[in-house]
């Protein structure tokens, strides 16, 4: 036990009240093949009682393991190997297991990342809440039954009774981060390390969540380290910022003036790539230096007059039929319910929703890998489900697909030769010396190396994967392309570079794009028409800056509200546009 | 859940159906004529040839063979060995010490298998897992017979601890070398199966995560580790107990046990096809019947697929 003498109650970054958590020139090391690769690099930071501070840094930049050396958890073969963490005036970089035991849990809360994989699938919700009260001393048998049901209520499970039952693959993401929760807060721990806590869950469910947490954390007096990658989200969240960027500290604190006036240039970056409300659709190059004055009459201002669509999509309906719990027994799940949309040739169309809305089936279906149970889809005025196997080869060739999972789309024993090649070969494109050339050329268009084709999934970081997945789908030169969450799973800096890419191509290439996404920033950056979806209907759909400025639905505004972000008021008079991203938050 | 095993139950008919088939099928197309070999050299009279076959229906065709002998097995008629011995008694003789055998195999490679590799999973590149992984694979590489002949010599005649044959005198004492030989290169599965599962769940997230609430080591261990990896290794050992009960031939040869694996040779040669067909039946029943457990316990192991 540590011992805490810490008034509470006190308000934070009050000079005269000790610090809760003081982390200084923290290094951590992870032992590799190739000797000791150094994260965290003197790192130093200070959480009082009772306040949230924010790190914030891209992947990679060291800010979860400085948050799990914190509570003594790190990974595999990482190692403190200098600096102190003291917490309530105390070194624990040194203390034994069994101090970091007691100290686990009771003083120092944990809610991680990913809700999906953390609980443990063949225990019951309510026993591990449980394990935590019995674990701390907090409370036994049917006393800590009841106490569970109770947290769990507190951290906004409904129907918690009869949920603690349950077991994990019952629940949705959102429920089980409650749960979570419900186990970080079960102590009543001082400390609560919430680690991107809700980055696995849709934008309105993450806005609930974390507003639950807030209030719970300020209710209870706890201090939170809150990690996320999400600028907006942070200053939303922390009184604190401390930013982070390969291993160190760039640059700490209050969030406001560093939102309005980054110091360091990476934080200067960050700021300006984060996507948010007030950022604009994202000009190409060519439009930004050649007809920059043409483009402010690109969006809306075309009218019906002279449309060309390329593909149209007519009452679109697909049911699932599910196994029901008994022999026979069936249910139905209208997945897309009577889905009506177009794209004109040459622009972005964004279809918007949670998950569970149906986007993502309507993309199968438009890339014909789902047959819909009624409804059409025309490409160039033909009914795509009755093209026989010769024209169908053909439409592959003409609509490609790029996915959310960089990590999972591409073959792991494919060289990135191999993969970009791979759909020339089928398609029997020129012979083996000019596709080798248009590989090159390819690379070239994404900003890639000719070198990288020589190199293998497991050795690109995930923007380069995106990348070459995005070359993949160029070597055909299709005509449309369907983003399946093409940029939900890069960091902000990389998903500005991948957006940014993806407009220039359709600028020079005319390419259109069927842009499926959840995150309605990310719209505004890319799409010209959004469709916004909702338990399988399209519930609103009307050209971007109408959706963004005049949203007619309820569940529109919604989701606009719950860009992390959203509700910071800021003074948008930092000077100069930058031509990329354009984006001021 | 009920329904879950009535299904299952449901499988299991045309498995029995089709394996049957099968064995009678490869049993009937076997060379030579079981028949005229029962007289040696001197050979049988036509007439008794004659009567033999008409006895032991094999004079009708191949279908109407099995069909006859499929009558039989519903109301536990087996038929009768050359001999005149009921095949029920055959049977009811071999079984029960290959079963005991198997059975004591499957406990030893259970246990000692499991705890191993949660130790060897735990300690992952330490000397315990190396030295464990060293062994297990050398257990793998040597034959059975190997083993078998070495153990019988050194623990059952030079040190003269548990006895090296085991002949009539069936017990759980006697059979404790034998299991241990039957059980070995299972053992050496089950333990590189429970390693790798045990290594690869203590670096799951929720094991983190309980670490985080403050829960002892031992606990995370049994709690969280173990029950998660054992899915797989029970998996393995339902389909084992089947491989252990017909693959006992050799074990049963070196330590002279008189169960299924030697009688079952001795009817393959001799061509006793209700023999042959009765006996491996019992072994494809008993494997079924096998898998049939794991998938209960494999229900109750993991809540996901309770519902499947």
């Amino acid at each position: 036990m540590i011992p805490v003498e810490i008034d509470t109650q006190a308000p934070p970054l009050a000079t005269t009240v000790e610090p809760l958590l003081r982390i200084s020139d923290l290094e951590v090391s992870f032992a590799t093949a190739n000797g000791l690769v150094q994260a965290v690099r003197g790192v130093s930071l200070t959480v009082y009682p009772g306040q949230t501070v924010a790190i914030v840094g891209e992947s990679g930049s060291g800010k979860s393991t400085t948050a799990h050396a914190v509570i003594g958890l790190l990974p595999g073969t990482g190692k403190v190997t200098g600096g102190t963490i003291e917490f309530g005036g105390v070194d624990i970089t040194q203390a034994d297991a069994k101090d970091m035991v007691a100290l686990r849990g009771k003083e120092i809360g944990l809610v991680p990342q990913d809700p999906m994989s953390n609980l443990n699938p063949v225990w019951k919700v309510g026993f591990q809440v449980k394990e935590a009260l019995r674990a701390n001393g907090v409370a036994t048998g049917s006393a800590a039954t009841a106490r569970a049901n109770e947290l769990l209520a507190e951290a906004g499970l409904r129907d918690a009774a009869r949920r603690a039952k349950q077991y994990p693959h019952q629940f949705s993401g959102g429920m089980l981060q409650r749960a979570l929760i419900a186990i970080g807060l079960a102590a009543r721990p001082q400390l609560l390390i919430a680690d991107e806590p809700t980055s696995a869950l849709d934008v309105t469910v993450q806005r609930t969540v974390l507003d639950h947490l807030q209030g719970l954390t300020r209710e209870l007096g706890t201090a939170v380290l809150f990690i996320t990658h999400d600028l907006g989200l942070a200053a939303e969240r922390a009184d604190h910022l401390v930013v982070m960027y390969r291993g160190k500290v760039v640059e700490s604190g209050p969030a406001r003036e560093i939102l309005a006036d980054p110091s360091h240039p990476y934080t200067r970056r960050l700021v300006a790539s984060a996507p948010s409300l007030a950022s604009r659709r994202i000009q190409s190059a060519k439009e930004r230096g050649v007809r920059s004055s043409e483009l402010l009459t690109h969006a809306g201002d075309d009218g019906p007059s002279r449309r060309d669509d390329i593909i149209s999509v007519e009452h679109l309906t697909r049911v699932f039929r599910l196994p029901g719990g008994r022999p026979g027994a069936t249910r139905e799940l209208t997945a897309v319910d009577d889905v009506t949309f177009a794209i004109p040739r040459g622009t972005t169309t964004a279809l918007v929703g949670e998950s569970g809305s149906g986007k993502s089936t309507v993309a199968k279906i438009v890339l014909n890998l789902l047959e819909p149970t009624s409804g059409r889809v025309l490409i160039d005025g033909t009914d795509v489900s009755t093209l026989d196997r010769r024209r169908l080869f053909d439409f592959r060739r003409r609509v490609q697909p790029i996915f959310q999972n960089p990590y999972g789309s591409l073959d792991p024993m494919y060289s990135i030769y191999r993969t970009i090649e791979e759909p020339l070969r089928i398609h029997g494109v020129g012979d083996k010396r000019t596709r080798e050339a248009r590989v090159r050329e390819l690379l070239d268009l994404v900003a890639l190396p000719a070198s990288t084709m020589r190199r293998f999934p497991n050795e690109l970081s995930g923007g380069q994967r995106q990348r070459i997945a995005i070359a993949r789908a160029l070597a055909l030169e299709p005509e449309m392309i369907v983003c399946d969450e093409a940029v939900s799973a890069l960091d902000v800096l990389v998903q500005a570079q991948v957006l940014t890419l993806l407009n220039d191509l359709q600028t020079e290439l005319g390419l259109t794009y069927l842009f499926i996404t959840h995150d309605l920033a990310v719209v505004r950056q890319i799409a010209d028409e959004v469709c916004v979806m909702q338990d399988g209907r399209i519930v609103e759909a009307a050209t971007t800056d109408e959706v963004f400025d005049h949203p007619r639905e309820e569940y529109t505004r919604e989701l606009l509200d719950a860009i992390p972000g959203a509700r910071l008021a800021m003074t948008p008079d930092r000077g100069d546009p930058e031509p990329t991203d354009a984006a001021v938050l | 859940m009920a329904w879950y095993i009535g299904r299952r139950l449901v499988q299991t008919i045309p498995v029995f159906l089709g394996a049957t088939l099968l064995i009678y099928a490869m049993v009937f197309a076997l060379p030579g004529d079981p028949v005229a070999a029962l007289g040696g050299d001197r050979g049988l009279s036509p007439a008794l040839v004659e009567r033999i076959r008409e006895s032991f229906n094999l004079d009708k065709p191949f279908l109407v063979q099995y069909l006859l002998y499929l009558k039989g097995v519903v109301t536990f008629d087996f038929g009768t060995t050359f001999s005149g011995r009921s095949v029920r008694d055959v049977i009811g003789e071999a079984l029960p010490t290959t079963f005991m055998l198997a059975f004591m195999a499957l406990v030893f490679e259970a246990v000692l298998g499991v705890a191993a590799g949660l130790v060897a999973g735990l300690r992952k590149g330490k000397a315990f897992d190396a030295t464990v992984l060293i062994v297990s694979l050398f257990v793998i590489a040597v034959p059975t017979f190997v083993i078998g002949f070495v153990l019988q010599f050194t623990v059952g005649v030079k040190w003269g601890v548990l006895p090296p044959t085991v002949g009539s005198d069936v017990s759980v004492r006697t059979l404790l070398l034998p299991a241990m030989v039957l059980g070995a290169v299972s053992l050496a599965y089950v333990l590189r199966l429970t390693r790798t599962s045990v290594a690869e769940n203590l670096t799951a997230d929720y094991v983190r995560t309980a670490t985080a609430k403050g829960l002892s080591r031992p606990r995370v261990v049994t709690v969280h580790v173990l029950r998660n990896s054992l899915i797989p290794v029970v998996t393995f050992l339902g389909a084992d107990l089947g491989a252990l009960m017909g693959g006992a031939i050799i074990t049963e040869g070196i330590f002279n046990i008189n169960g299924v694996g030697g009688t079952l040779y001795r009817a393959i040669l001799q061509g006793q096809s209700s023999t042959v067909v009765s006996l491996t039946t019992v072994l494809v029943v008993i494997y079924i019947a096998a898998n049939l457990l794991v998938d209960v316990l494999y229900a109750a192991l993991d809540p996901r697929i309770r519902y499947a």
